[in-house]
């Protein structure tokens, strides 16, 4: 054992590196750093080399230059002249698009299976293991080569909408088609026009603000969308506004006045006035040459991929919810049982806020995964980051290192961001120990 | 004494419950019609299960297992008047040795066949400690040799230096720790087996065969394919990440804040991009990194990554278990007098790898779903041999088939070993209490 | 005083780089490396009708894997000592950069920015193909620039969607694109009616079509939007090696010109009338030797899978289901662009 009464001004040597424990972890520690330095600089300098001999450079340039090529689902305005920096942007957003709808259906579906999972109904029970099997243990790859070629084989072409006795209709008031390029369903749009562009009526929309010009992180704002939402914040304001007078009166007097009218009122009287002002209607998908137009088109590839990672994530997450509530102990249902609580608000009231404590933070990595895994878009021929960037990017230019380089701190930064949320939640739900 | 009474005297004879209550019918009223809610829930079960049956039964049916292409079972499904047409196995009785093996030649097959049941062999001590005696534990270290020889081929010579290798690495340990304490003694049984493997192991290898030719055939990865590639992958880059794993779990654990820094960046790293970008990697970029001249083939390169991918994740799982550990032990190896490296060997691994080993199936079966990513890159995997046999003129245009029977061979082998995992918890928490 | 550690950590690492670098093999001359391994690596398509794919038992079979087999039947004397190496169109070029194949046969379209940015050779012209559109004769179109508004499936990942993007902004016309990964997934869409029109390479197109349950359903628009040249290509800088693929392809289409066929070599190799037909063969001249293999290279070539007609007929020719006329790629004296330059 090292003593603390080593003799003062005793000279120091070699050898205590690695003897005393005072300087070991230090000598340990400068050594792994010196050995991780070492390995980044032979491969930096291995890729030099490489490059050297391919004759290739490391540049960004090529994010500058025209993509050449067409990308059909798009959140934002796009077209084959824009950049390849633009054709990224445009990849990441369906990533993130997908990535945001993928867990909230994952979610619903998961908490939904889970629960029935442990209900008493012996065939809805079984019903639920053998889909969280079947999809647990069946690679998420197939599963999203599946549910394409399902919507591919079962849905009906534009074509079969066609015709004098057409074999498909359209559903819900013939606003919304089902086909196997896609669903259609109708958009808001904001003051009729005719043909010629000129209004038919003098209650129109604001139109777009344009951000950034040209550049390739350009993008339009609907005003509509801004005033609609200004209005409903307020409205929800005022509404909150007459919750407080009434509290402050049920508290005063014992009787609390009706006031859900009133609370509705505030929110959607307004909202359908502006509205109305600016000659808000659906415009309905309708059938135009080889395909259906107008209307909202959400991409097979899109509803392909969405759905099954959500059905293969849900699998999962129905496991972690079961998980959850079986973790609580049978005493506090028992307990909610003793005070009257009738079965349904049990699980809403009691089970469920405890079970989330245990659920959220697995769920959280299941969301990561989920977000992970979208990078198979590929396979159905979503365009996603990988399949902008790390595809035909990196396949048109030949810029390897660079893509892929890219892509992955992209998915690296999302995957931090998500992390970084778990913990702010984990913190916030931590038990306080009193 | 009177012979009445004010109340009976003798029981009434037991009565049959009601017919409603037992039997089929109390099963069902009890488990599928106890309320308005769950009776809807039977009856939407019921329509489902049926309609799902409905379409694909009929598929299902069809006497096709001996057609040559698409068109003849076309004309097969066509006689039997079938409406909706039928599947064609055809297909499967052609290809599913290929979909099986890949290209790996035809009468050498009894070698995966071997190295795939040893390798149930070699788990059996490890997964079910009280069935099998603790000696076979030398057959699984054994097989960490003999499996890759078994499958690559070439001189015995080389798995058997190889193997040296660790021994290597002890005796050294013995000398340095004597003579120079026990952390040099650690670095030296680090070190010794990696310079031995890549200095030594070749030219001696060569030297010996040169004198004593002993081997088997030499066979190339790239003609492995199919399910054997899936499971080759998997096995080999779990073996491996076990190792860097509780390495990594051990550095994330540490004191020393640069080693867990390290660790910790490259676990974050390796955890938060997908498996996708990580064989783009293998595929194009590793041979970029490695020193010109040297070449990979992209079997090995994926092996690579998919190990470091697989060592991140069992890091995390081994943390778990160290995590669970009570802080007791750590106290009581502390209180014996343990060095740091005693203890770990001694008291905590042993413990914490065996309350990890439901974890490390989970990351298995993760990561032996997530090898069909390699079709991506051009591999020859089972979805990626579709593709090959759907080129195939007389098999273009077949879809279900081929993936239905991938997804069952999948199915079949994670769900028996997730059954495993479940058990082996469920023995775990009876032990721990 | 800690440097000491330092230097050790240096010194080890040195060591281990050291011990890697032994490894490399130093020869630039890919031909000596292919000889010395005894095995051509060939990169080929992991799938393609017609072109390259496996059969049931293992063996690679197709149009381009012949232009291999005939390469190694020159280096290696053997047509079988070819390591087959399935490539995607994402990992052909790395592959072939990085020196994991010898040589890229896998219907790559030459193009300058692949030869001079990516730094490969293109070393001729295996097949001249061109961007073609299939659709259902149900839909009445008979032109692509009646295509307006239609939905088209592509395939990524190859010069065919900068093509049609370039073809529908000159036209003016819009399209909805939709990118698909394999043939075969764009074939069952197509089918399956979830695009109007399927483009890819007009051979592709050919070949698609004679797989479908009912072929006569379909027509091939007369448009071809794009030059496809498909050739064999190496990496830059190895000019010996390039040399003995370009002039392996072309003792292959001048054999066909000449009538040099599997079946009658043995008899022409006896020697001719003819002294182009003698040098091939190598009866004559000192050709072989100037390229750095024996007198007998290109005849071991041809006999390998046949000259470049019979390689055709037999697996993209009309005789098999895919059913390609020669068109284009017959020999020039034809009326085609295949064009030997002479053995001389």
């Amino acid at each position: 054992m090292t003593t603390v009464t080593q003799p003062e001004g005793r000279s120091f040597r070699l050898s205590m590196l690695i003897y005393d424990s005072r300087y070991r972890s230090a000598t340990i520690q400068i050594v792994a750093l010196i050995g991780f330095l070492l390995l980044i600089g032979w491969l930096v300098s291995n890729t030099a080399q490489n490059l050297a001999t391919l004759g290739k450079s490391v540049g960004f340039g090529f994010l500058g230059e025209p993509a050449g090529y067409d990308i059909n689902q798009r959140l934002l305005d796009y077209d084959s002249r824009d950049t390849h920096a633009r054709a990224g942007l445009i990849g990441l957003l369906n990533t993130l698009l997908v990535a945001v709808a993928g867990c909230v259906l994952a979610t619903i579906v998961g908490v939904i299976v889970g629960v029935l999972r442990l209900s008493n109904n012996w065939l809805v029970a079984r019903l639920m293991t053998v889909y969280v099997e079947m999809f647990r243990n069946v690679p998420v790859l197939l599963w999203i080569v599946f549910s394409m070629a399902i919507l591919i084989e079962t849905l009906p072409p534009p074509s079969a909408f066609r015709g004098d006795e057409p074999s498909a209709s359209m559903l819900v008031g013939d606003s919304v088609a089902l086909t196997n390029r896609g669903i259609y369903v109708p958009e808001p749009l904001f003051g009729r026009v005719d043909e010629e562009g000129n209004a038919l009526s003098w209650r129109q929309g604001l139109g777009d603000v344009h951000l950034f010009g040209d550049s390739w992180i350009r993008f339009d704002v609907s005003l509509e969308l801004i005033v609609i939402l200004a209005t409903l914040i307020a409205g929800i304001m005022v509404s909150g506004l007459i919750k407080t007078r009434a509290d402050r009166i049920q508290n005063a007097t014992g009787l609390r006045p009706t006031t859900w009218y009133w609370r509705a009122g505030v929110i959607i009287v307004p909202t359908a006035i502006v509205l109305w002002l600016m000659g808000f209607y659906l415009g309905k998908p309708e059938l135009r040459g080889f395909n259906f137009g107008g209307g909202t088109h959400l991409r097979n590839s899109f509803i392909a991929l969405w759905l099954a990672l959500s059905l293969y994530t849900a699998a999962f997450i129905a496991e972690i919810v079961r998980g959850g509530i079986l973790a609580i102990s049978k005493g506090q249902t028992e307990a909610a049982a003793a005070l009257g609580i009738r079965p349904r608000r049990i699980m809403s009231l009691v089970i469920l806020p405890q079970a989330l404590r245990v659920i959220i933070p697995p769920l959280i990595s299941q969301y990561l995964n989920l977000t992970k895994n979208s990078s198979l878009a590929i396979a159905v021929g979503y365009m996603d980051l990988t399949g902008t960037l790390m595809g035909i990017t990196l396949n048109q230019t030949g810029r390897e290192l660079e893509a892929v380089m890219m892509t992955m701190l992209i998915y690296l930064g999302i995957s931090l961001l998500i992390s970084a949320g778990m913990n702010v939640y984990n913190n916030s739900v931590k038990l306080k120990e009193r | 004494m009177a012979d009445y009474s004010y109340v009976r005297k003798e029981m009434l004879p037991e009565r049959e419950p009601p017919a409603s209550e037992v039997g089929v019918i109390g099963w069902l009223r009890e488990n599928l019609f106890s309320g308005w809610f769950n009776s809807i829930l039977t009856v939407v079960s019921v329509v489902l299960i049926y309609l799902i049956l409905a379409a694909i039964v009929p598929w299902l049916w069809s006497p096709t297992w001996g057609a040559g292409s698409l068109s003849e079972c076309r004309d097969i499904v066509a006689e039997l008047g079938k409406e909706h047409g039928g599947a064609c196995y055809g297909v499967i009785t052609e290809r599913w040795q290929q979909l099986l093996f890949g290209f790996y030649p035809e009468e050498l097959r009894w070698r995966p066949i071997l190295t795939f049941v040893g390798l149930f062999v070699a788990l059996a001590p490890v997964l079910f400690t009280d069935a099998f005696p603790r000696k076979m534990l030398w057959f699984t270290g054994a097989y960490l040799f003999l499996a890759p020889w078994l499958m690559w081929g070439g001189p015995i010579w080389t798995p058997l230096l190889v193997a040296a290798g660790p021994a290597l690495g002890f005796v050294a340990f013995r000398f340095v720790a004597r003579a120079a304490g026990t952390l040099a003694g650690v670095i030296a049984a680090g070190l010794v087996p990696i310079l031995w493997w890549l200095l030594a192991v070749g030219p001696v290898a060569g030297a010996i065969q040169s004198v004593v030719p002993l081997g088997i055939e030499l066979v190339e990865s790239r003609l492995f394919g199919g399910f054997m590639l899936s499971v080759w992958i998997g096995v080999v880059a779990i073996a491996i990440s076990l190792v860097l794993g509780v390495v990594l779990a051990l550095g994330r654990q540490s004191d020393l804040m640069i080693v867990k820094y390290l660790s910790v960046g490259f676990i974050e790293f390796i955890r938060g991009v997908p498996l996708i970008t990580l064989l783009f990697v293998a595929s194009t970029l590793l041979n970029i990194f490695m020193p010109p001249g040297t070449n990979f083939d992209i079997i090995l390169r994926v092996m690579i990554m998919a190990t470091l991918f697989a060592s991140a994740y069992i890091a995390e799982v081994v943390r778990g278990g160290l995590a669970a550990l009570p802080r007791g032990q750590y106290e009581a190896a502390d209180a014996l007098g343990l060095d740091y490296w005693k203890a770990q060997r001694l008291v905590i691994l042993p413990q914490a790898l065996k309350i990890s080993i439901p974890g490390i199936v989970s990351t298995f079966i993760g990561l032996f779903k997530d090898t069909t990513l390699v079709s991506i890159i051009g591999l020859l995997d089972p979805i990626g041999l579709t593709g090959s046999i759907r080129a195939d003129a007389n098999w273009n245009g077949i879809v279900w088939e081929l993936y239905g029977f991938i997804a069952l061979l999948f199915f079949l082998s994670c769900f028996s070993m997730s059954r495993y995992s479940m058990w082996l918890e469920k023995k775990l928490r009876t032990e721990h209490r | 005083m800690k440097k000491s550690v330092f230097v050790g950590a240096l010194a080890t690492a040195g060591v281990i780089a050291g011990a890697a670098f032994a490894q490399m093999d130093d020869s630039d001359s890919t031909l000596a490396a292919v000889q010395d391994a005894g095995v051509l690596k060939c990169g080929v398509n992991s799938g393609l009708t017609g072109f390259a794919a496996p059969d049931a038992n293992g063996r690679w079979e197709g149009f381009d894997v012949a232009v291999c087999r005939a390469v190694a039947a020159a280096v290696l004397s053997d047509p079988e000592a070819v390591e087959f190496v399935p490539t995607t169109p994402k990992t052909r070029f790395t592959a072939l950069a990085s020196g994991e194949v010898d040589l890229l046969v896998r219907n790559t379209t030459w193009t300058l920015t692949r030869d001079v940015d990516l730094k490969f050779t293109f070393l001729g012209v295996n097949y001249y193909d061109g961007q073609g559109f299939i659709v259902p004769k149900a839909l009445g179109v008979s032109s692509a620039k009646e295509l307006d508004g239609a939905t088209v499936c592509i395939q990524t990942g190859t010069t065919t969607e900068l093509n049609l993007a370039d073809f529908f902004r000159v036209n003016n016309i819009s399209y909805e694109p939709v990118p698909i990964e394999t043939n075969a997934e764009a074939q069952q869409q197509y089918l399956a009616g979830a695009c109007d029109t399927y483009t890819t390479d007009a051979s592709g197109l050919a070949a698609t079509r004679a797989s479908f349950e009912n072929p006569g359903d379909h027509a091939i628009l007369p448009e071809i939007i794009s030059k496809e040249p498909l050739g064999p290509l190496v990496r830059h800088g190895d000019d010996e090696w390039a040399d003995i693929v370009r002039w392996t392809l072309n003792a292959l289409i001048a054999a066909e010109e000449f009538g040099i066929t599997s079946t009658n070599i043995e008899e022409l190799a006896n020697g001719t009338d003819n002294p182009e037909i003698n040098r091939i063969l190598g009866t004559e001249g000192t050709m072989g030797e100037m390229l750095g293999l024996d007198a007998e290279w290109a005849m071991r070539a041809i006999m390998a899978e046949g000259n470049y007609g019979e390689i055709f007929e037999k697996n993209i020719g009309e005789s098999t289901p895919i059913g390609l006329a020669r068109g284009l790629n017959a020999q020039w004296t034809d009326g085609g662009l295949l064009y030997a330059p002479p053995f001389r």
